[in-house]
């Protein structure tokens, strides 16, 4: 009995403690896009700034806007502007969401390192995806059916596609889904007929990026506006940031933070 | 003498609030999963989702046909009983009927560890290594296809199809063994005429709680079958089984939508799936009890 009481209020103590070790804390939910970003960041803002404990956590854009509205998260990532339902939403709840541009994430399409293809146009591309161009022989390059692969059609980085490549066409129904650009990379990487896309940070030697309108993806070609298929990245805030949070946000958007979201694979502002 | 009534039924209350609670979290469930399912149909007609043959949750105006994920789940499951059905059954009856001492305490305790693997180690060994054998192997165009999901459940399956159909080999009387013998049977008619027809359907169960833990499965169909919503023509064709849609989307979704309704109406056929297979599992076992003569 008297060990318990001993462990209960050690317990008890340490939970009513816990707010003075660490004077303020922040929560960051959201994108998986922009989670490398937050984390590293995180990381470093952390090591500098003892007294502020930052937890960050995934989930997807949907649900770091939600956070924001509901007031379960400090900052909600996002690698898609907020929708017009969730803005009615956030308003009728007296919540103000506030974006903040932290990064670029460019998108490259992709293709196994042995096809023969070196550029493609947009056009094509959307001809590709919705299914008017199935074999790789319509666009002189060899010759076998196209597997097309695609991702989750409620992800950030296929909407920022479906908008900026599509057109908002519909993709073919029997487009490949993949749940993440790293299974997107792996299955092309595997797969000699498959084309797909993913985010710039993504792309290795197992893979080929292809020029889109004789543009090169990379971080130059990005960041003047040449290459078209490129998204901001979004951290929102209920209102205008304050105290650990308005903090955190200078850091990210700081030449450290900046950098840390060039490491981390995407484009970073300056 | 009071003081020590009164702790007991403390303890009473106690543990028995921990046994309830799954009762709690049943509920609760369900009734999440109407409130937030049954909205969809409010929005569009249950016929029209059910047979629609386009998911196209995303696009304007949207498509929430879900005859394709559906029938993709059928598909996988129906290909996985082909593989969890023979290896499961069987190496149980290996291991309860042929098996020696020796090779039961080996056996037993692998398949165990079969079952113990998480799904998503399944999910990453189909994707990077069977999908791309399976490719260069039948010549197809893309390696995740309906077979490899089927052959991962498959293989996922097996152990609760085995130690099910092992526990069930356990409750036939050793008379009924022993009577078989005894007429002159040899060992094989015996497992044959005798055994399994006895414990037929606790077998039956085993294969069922199999097939329900094959349609419930989300990570490694997510990962193996590629994901293309088409009502599938073939075996080695990619499907979209109705769990990865869910896992796939629901993040990324506007919560209150009707694509976020649409994704909860998905859980709630499933739900109806799982608790039909559980419900006749159930009901089985309970007529194979009473057919051993071991009441209830």
């Amino acid at each position: 009995m008297k060990i318990g009481r001993i462990i209960m209020l050690s317990l008890l103590t340490f939970v009513f403690c816990l707010p003075q070790v660490f004077a303020s804390s922040v929560t960051i939910k959201g994108s998986t896009t922009v989670l490398p970003i937050a984390q590293a960041c995180a990381e470093a803002f952390m090591n500098q700034n003892a007294d502020v404990n930052i937890s960050v956590q995934g989930g997807g854009s949907g649900v770091g806007i939600a956070s924001i509205i509901d007031g379960t998260a400090d900052i909600g990532d996002a690698s898609r502007p907020i929708k017009d339902k969730e803005l009615q939403k956030a308003v009728a709840r007296g919540v103000d969401p506030k974006a903040h541009v932290v990064a670029m994430d460019g998108i490259a399409v992709v293709v196994h390192p042995s096809n023969p293809i070196n550029a493609l146009t947009i056009k094509q591309i959307k001809d590709i995806y919705t299914g008017k161009i199935s074999n790789w022989a319509e666009l002189g390059a060899g010759s076998g059916e196209i597997v097309v692969i695609s991702r989750d059609s409620a992800s950030g980085t296929y909407e920022t596609f479906y908008k900026l490549a599509l057109d908002k066409a519909k993709t073919r129904p029997d487009s490949l889904l993949q749940a993440s650009n790293q299974a997107v990379a792996t299955t092309v990487a595997r797969t000699p007929g498959a084309i797909g896309y993913v985010g710039l940070g993504y792309l290795s030697d197992a893979l080929k990026a292809v020029d889109i309108n004789g543009v090169t993806p990379s971080k130059a070609t990005v960041l003047s506006g040449e290459y078209s298929l490129s998204r901001p990245l979004f951290m929102y805030t209920d209102g205008k940031p304050k105290g650990a949070v308005k903090e955190f946000l200078d850091f990210v958007l700081s030449d450290r933070g900046q950098k840390l979201a060039g490491e981390a694979g995407y484009i970073g502002l300056k | 003498m009071k003081k020590a009534q009164l702790k007991e039924n403390l303890y009473r209350w106690f543990f028995g609030l921990f046994a309830f609670s799954s009762l709690i979290f049943l509920v609760g469930i369900t009734i999440i999963l109407f409130k937030e399912g049954l909205p969809l149909f409010k929005e569009i007609n249950f016929f029209n989702t059910i047979a629609g043959r386009y998911w196209y949750p995303t696009y304007e105006p949207p498509e929430f046909g879900m005859l394709p994920l559906i029938l993709a789940s059928f598909w996988v499951t129906v290909g996985a009983l082909f593989v969890c059905v023979p290896l499961g059954v069987g190496s149980a009856l290996y291991i309860h009927e042929l098996a020696g001492d020796r090779q039961k305490a080996i056996l037993k305790p692998l398949v165990e560890i079969l079952a113990s693997i998480p799904s998503i180690v399944y999910g990453f060994f189909g994707m990077v290594i069977v999908a791309p054998l399976l490719q260069d192997w039948l010549n197809l165009p893309v390696g995740q296809t309906a077979f490899t999901g089927s052959l991962m459940l498959g293989i996922m399956a097996t152990p609760t199809v085995c130690s099910i159909a092992e526990d069930a080999l356990g409750f036939v009387p050793k008379g009924f063994r022993e009577a078989s013998f005894a007429v002159g049977a040899n060992r094989w008619q015996t497992l044959t005429r005798v055994v399994i027809p006895a414990a037929g359907s606790g077998i039956s169960t085993a294969i069922i709680l199999g097939m329900s833990r094959a349609v419930g499965e989300t990570m490694t169909v997510l990962m193996v079958t590629g994901g293309a919503a088409v009502i599938p023509k073939s075996f080695f064709q990619p499907v979209r089984p109705m769990t990865s849609t869910i896992a796939a989307e629901m993040g990324e979704t506007v919560i209150g939508s009707t694509h976020y309704h649409a994704l909860f109406a998905i859980g709630l056929i499933l739900f109806f799936i799982t608790l039909v297979f559980n419900i006749v599992a159930e009901f089985i076992s309970r007529r194979f009890r009473i057919k051993l003569g071991l009441g209830r």
